[in-house]
C-alpha cells in the first residue's frame, strides 16, 4: 500500500491500459508533448510512442467525433477534453453518435471509448472552466458516467472504463489532482455501477460523489462531535448508479441528504432523491434533502467561488434539518 | 472564393484525372443562385471503362434507382413511416465511388444514403426490413432510412446529423493507419456540410495526420431547402487547397467520370493522404419525401431528366453493343430483386421492445433499471 496523488494514479491507469491492450490509444489537446494540461499524461508519449498518444489541434467536435470512429473500428480510444465545459463543443459525437451507435444499428458495434473531462471549482477558473456537467451525460441512454473522489478509484474506474465496451465519460476533479490518498500495489479495477461506504454509521445517509465526498466526511466527523453517526456512500458511477446500495443505506438509516457540487436544480440529487421517494419510502423517517451549488455560473472572484461551492457548514446545516 | 463550377462550360474543364493539388485557378463564375450549374449539360468524354465495369454500374445505379423507387411509393402508401431522403438522379456518385472502393474499405454516409448503402453492397432484403420497420432488418428496426449501417461490409451508417460522418469516417482512417492496413474510408458528405465546421476540423486533421480518406462531396445545389449558393461563401476545391488536400471536381452524372476520378482518388489515399472530390449533381426529389419542394424553379426541375445518369450510361453502353435486350433483361432482374425484398420486408415482424430495452449497453445487466 503506497501513498499516490489522485493526478498520478490516472497516469497509471493509462499507462497500465496502454502495457496490456494494444487498441487502446490517447489522444486530445496537448495529451502528448506537454504531457497534458495538469500533467495527468505526463511521460506516456516517451513510454508508447506518438502512434498511441497523440496530440490533436483544438478541434473538439472532430477529436471526439473521430474517437467513436476509431471504437467502431476496433479501437479503444480515450481522449482527453481539457476542461468539461469544452464537451459543449463535442455534444453530437457524445450524445447522437457515440450513445446511440450500438442501438440504433441493432448491436452491430459498441462503442468502447472513453471521454476524460476535469470538472469542478475550487481554483478560481470562472464560468467556462469550472462546470459541473455530469448530469448532462447520465440523461443519455447509452452513455456511463463516472467521477472517482480517490486515488485508488481514479485507477479502479479508468482501467474498468477503458474495459468497457460501451462509451463511458470519466469525470475528474481539477481540485483533486494534487491530493493524496492509498493505492494499493497491485491497484484492483473498481466495477462501474458499484458504490462505496466511505464511511460506516446508522443515524442519517449521506450519499455524494466526487471531490464533494471529502467534504461530507468532514461533515460527518461534525456530526459525530455532536452524536450523530452519519454513514457516508461514494457513488462513484453516476450512470449506471448503485440504487440497491443507497437503498440498503436509507433502510439503515432512514434518513437521506444528498450531497454534489453540480447545480442542484435537475441534478443527480434529484434524480435519486425521485428514486428514493418511490422505490424508498416506507424506509423514510424524514424529507430528503439535496445540497448543491445555487443556480448560477460558476464565479471567479475568490470570494463568490467559495460561497459558491457547497460547503461543509452547508451540509451539517442540511443534516441537521433531516435529523430534525 | 465562390462556389463551384457554373454553366456548362464550367463543366467542361472538369478534369476527371488529373488532381489539381487545389492550385488550379477556378473558371470563371457566376453566382449560383438556383444551383442550375449542377443540372447544366456536361462536358463530352471518351468512355475509358470497359464494358464489363460500365455495366456494374449501370446495374448498381439501377438498384439504388429502383429501390428508391419502390421506397417512394411504400413512404406514400404509408408502408414506411418517419422520413425518408431520396438521391434519385445522383446515383452515380454512390456507384462510381463504391466500385472505386475494396471490399476492406469502408464508407461513412448521410441521410441521404441509400444508395450509398447499396452500392457497398448492403444486403436488399435487410435494407428493406430496416426501412419498414421490421425486427430481421439490417439494425433491427432501431435506425430506419437515416441510420442504415452494415459493419460487415463496411458501411459505418447513414447519418441524421448533418456532417457527423465526416468525423467517424476520420477515426475509422485512424484505425486503418495505426494497424497499417491500407484500407481507405470515404467519407460521403452533401454541399449542405461545407459550411458544418466539423468538416473544416476533418480536413485539417486528415491533413495533418496524412491519412487514408476520402472526402467525397455528393454536391446537389441544395442545402435543405435553400441554394448552397447563399448558405456558403467558400467552395471545397478552396478548403482542399488551404489544407493541401489534392481537389478533383467531375460531373458526379455521369458515372464513368465518377469512377475513374475515385478510383485515381483512392489510388493515392491507400498510400495515406486525404483527397477530396467533389461530384456535381442535382437533386431530383425534394429534401425529403412529401417536400412539395415549393422553393425550386420549374425551369430547374425540368432539365434535370436531361442529364439524369442511368440513360446516359445506357446509351454508352449501346454505344459499346450492348443490346437492347441485354439491358431489357437487367432491368427486369433488378425489378425482380426489388419486388423480392419488398415481399420479404412485409413478411417481416414487428421488433420487440424488451430485446431493444435491453440492448442500450453491450451488457444488459449494466443497462440501469433494464426492464422499466
Amino acid at each position: 500500500m503506497a501513498e499516490t496523488r489522485y493526478v498520478k494514479a490516472i497516469t497509471a491507469a493509462l499507462a497500465d491500459s496502454l502495457a496490456s491492450d494494444s487498441r487502446v490509444i490517447l489522444f486530445g489537446e496537448d495529451v502528448a508533448r506537454p504531457g497534458g494540461p495538469f500533467n495527468a499524461t505526463k511521460g506516456l508519449l516517451e513510454q508508447f510512442g506518438p502512434d498511441r498518444v497523440r496530440d490533436t489541434p483544438i478541434s473538439e467536435a472532430a477529436i471526439v467525433g473521430a474517437a467513436v470512429g476509431a471504437a467502431m473500428s476496433g479501437l479503444k480510444p480515450v481522449v482527453e477534453i481539457m476542461f468539461m465545459d469544452f464537451t459543449t463543443l463535442a455534444m453530437d459525437a457524445l450524445v447522437n453518435q457515440a450513445a446511440k451507435a450500438r442501438f440504433m444499428f441493432g448491436g452491430q458495434c459498441s462503442v468502447p471509448m472513453v471521454l476524460r473531462a476535469p470538472h469542478g471549482a475550487g481554483v478560481n477558473a470562472g464560468p467556462q472552466h469550472s462546470q459541473c456537467l455530469e448530469a448532462w451525460f447520465a440523461h443519455i441512454p447509452g452513455l456511463k458516467v463516472v467521477c472517482p473522489a480517490t486515488p485508488a478509484d481514479a485507477y479502479g474506474l479508468l482501467r474498468s472504463a477503458i474495459d468497457d465496451p460501451d462509451p463511458v465519460i470519466y469525470v475528474e476533479h481539477k481540485a483533486l489532482y494534487g491530493t493524496k490518498g492509498e493505492m494499493p500495489e497491485p491497484c484492483p479495477l473498481v466495477p462501474i455501477g458499484q458504490a462505496r461506504i466511505a464511511r460506516a454509521g446508522t443515524d442519517i445517509s449521506i450519499v455524494t460523489y466526487g471531490a464533494m465526498l471529502h467534504t461530507c466526511l468532514g461533515a460527518a466527523e461534525k456530526l459525530a462531535a455532536e452524536g450523530v453517526d452519519a454513514e457516508v456512500i461514494d457513488l462513484r458511477s453516476l450512470q449506471p448508479w448503485d440504487e440497491a446500495a443507497v437503498l440498503a443505506s436509507l433502510s439503515r438509516t432512514h434518513r437521506l441528504l444528498l450531497v454534489h457540487e453540480a447545480v442542484e436544480a435537475f441534478g443527480v440529487g434529484a434524480e435519486i432523491a425521485a428514486r428514493m421517494a418511490d422505490a424508498g419510502f416506507d424506509e423514510l423517517d424524514a424529507p430528503i434533502v439535496r445540497v448543491g451549488a445555487p443556480f448560477m455560473p460558476v464565479p471567479f472572484a475568490k470570494s463568490l467561488e467559495a460561497q459558491y461551492v457547497p460547503s461543509e457548514a452547508r451540509i451539517l446545516e442540511a443534516a441537521r434539518r433531516v435529523l430534525a | 472564393m465562390k462556389a463551384p463550377a457554373s454553366g456548362p462550360k464550367a463543366m467542361a474543364t472538369m478534369a476527371a484525372e488529373e488532381p489539381s493539388e487545389g492550385l488550379r485557378k477556378p473558371a470563371a463564375r457566376k453566382p449560383n443562385r438556383t444551383a442550375k450549374s449542377n443540372t447544366s449539360s456536361v462536358a463530352k468524354r471518351p468512355a475509358e471503362l470497359p464494358k464489363d465495369a460500365l455495366l456494374d454500374l449501370y446495374q448498381t445505379m439501377l438498384l439504388v434507382r429502383r429501390a428508391e423507387q419502390r421506397l417512394s411509393a411504400l413512404f406514400a402508401d404509408g408502408e414506411i413511416p418517419g422520413f425518408i431522403h431520396l438521391s434519385i438522379g445522383q446515383e452515380a456518385v454512390a456507384a462510381g465511388v463504391c466500385q472505386a472502393l475494396a471490399a476492406q474499405d469502408s464508407i461513412a454516409s448521410t441521410h441521404r444514403g441509400h444508395g450509398h448503402s447499396l452500392a457497398k453492397g448492403v444486403d436488399l432484403e435487410a435494407f428493406f426490413l430496416e426501412i419498414m420497420g421490421k425486427r430481421e432488418g439490417i439494425c433491427g428496426g432501431r435506425g430506419g432510412s437515416m441510420h442504415v449501417a452494415d459493419m460487415a461490409v463496411g458501411m459505418l451508417g447513414a447519418n441524421g446529423i448533418v456532417g457527423a460522418g465526416l468525423s467517424l469516417a476520420l477515426g475509422s482512417a485512424l484505425a486503418h493507419q495505426l494497424r497499417r492496413e491500407r484500407r481507405v474510408v470515404a467519407a460521403f458528405f452533401g454541399d449542405g456540410a461545407m459550411a458544418e465546421g466539423l468538416l473544416h476540423e476533418c480536413l485539417n486533421l486528415a491533413a495533418l495526420w496524412k491519412l487514408p480518406l476520402l472526402f467525397v462531396c455528393e454536391n446537389n445545389g441544395w442545402s435543405e431547402f435553400s441554394p448552397t449558393s447563399r448558405q456558403f461563401a467558400g467552395s471545397l476545391e478552396g478548403l482542399a487547397k488551404t489544407f493541401g488536400i489534392p481537389y478533383r471536381r467531375v460531373d458526379g452524372n455521369d458515372v464513368e467520370a465518377v469512377a475513374l476520378a475515385a478510383t485515381a482518388a483512392v489510388e493515392v489515399a491507400r498510400g495515406g493522404g486525404p483527397q477530396a472530390l467533389e461530384c456535381m449533381t442535382g437533386r431530383v426529389r425534394g429534401h425529403f419525401e412529401g417536400d412539395p419542394q415549393r422553393y425550386r424553379d420549374a425551369e430547374e426541375l425540368a432539365q434535370l431528366p436531361k442529364i439524369d445518369p442511368i440513360p446516359r450510361a445506357a446509351a454508352r453502353l449501346r454505344a459499346l453493343k450492348v443490346s437492347a435486350a441485354a439491358l431489357q433483361e437487367l432491368s427486369e432482374k433488378v425489378d425482380r430483386r426489388i419486388e423480392a425484398a419488398v415481399a420479404r420486408g412485409r413478411q417481416g415482424t414487428l421488433p420487440d421492445f424488451q430485446e431493444a430495452l435491453a440492448d442500450v449497453y453491450t451488457r444488459p445487466s449494466t443497462s440501469p433499471r433494464a426492464g422499466v
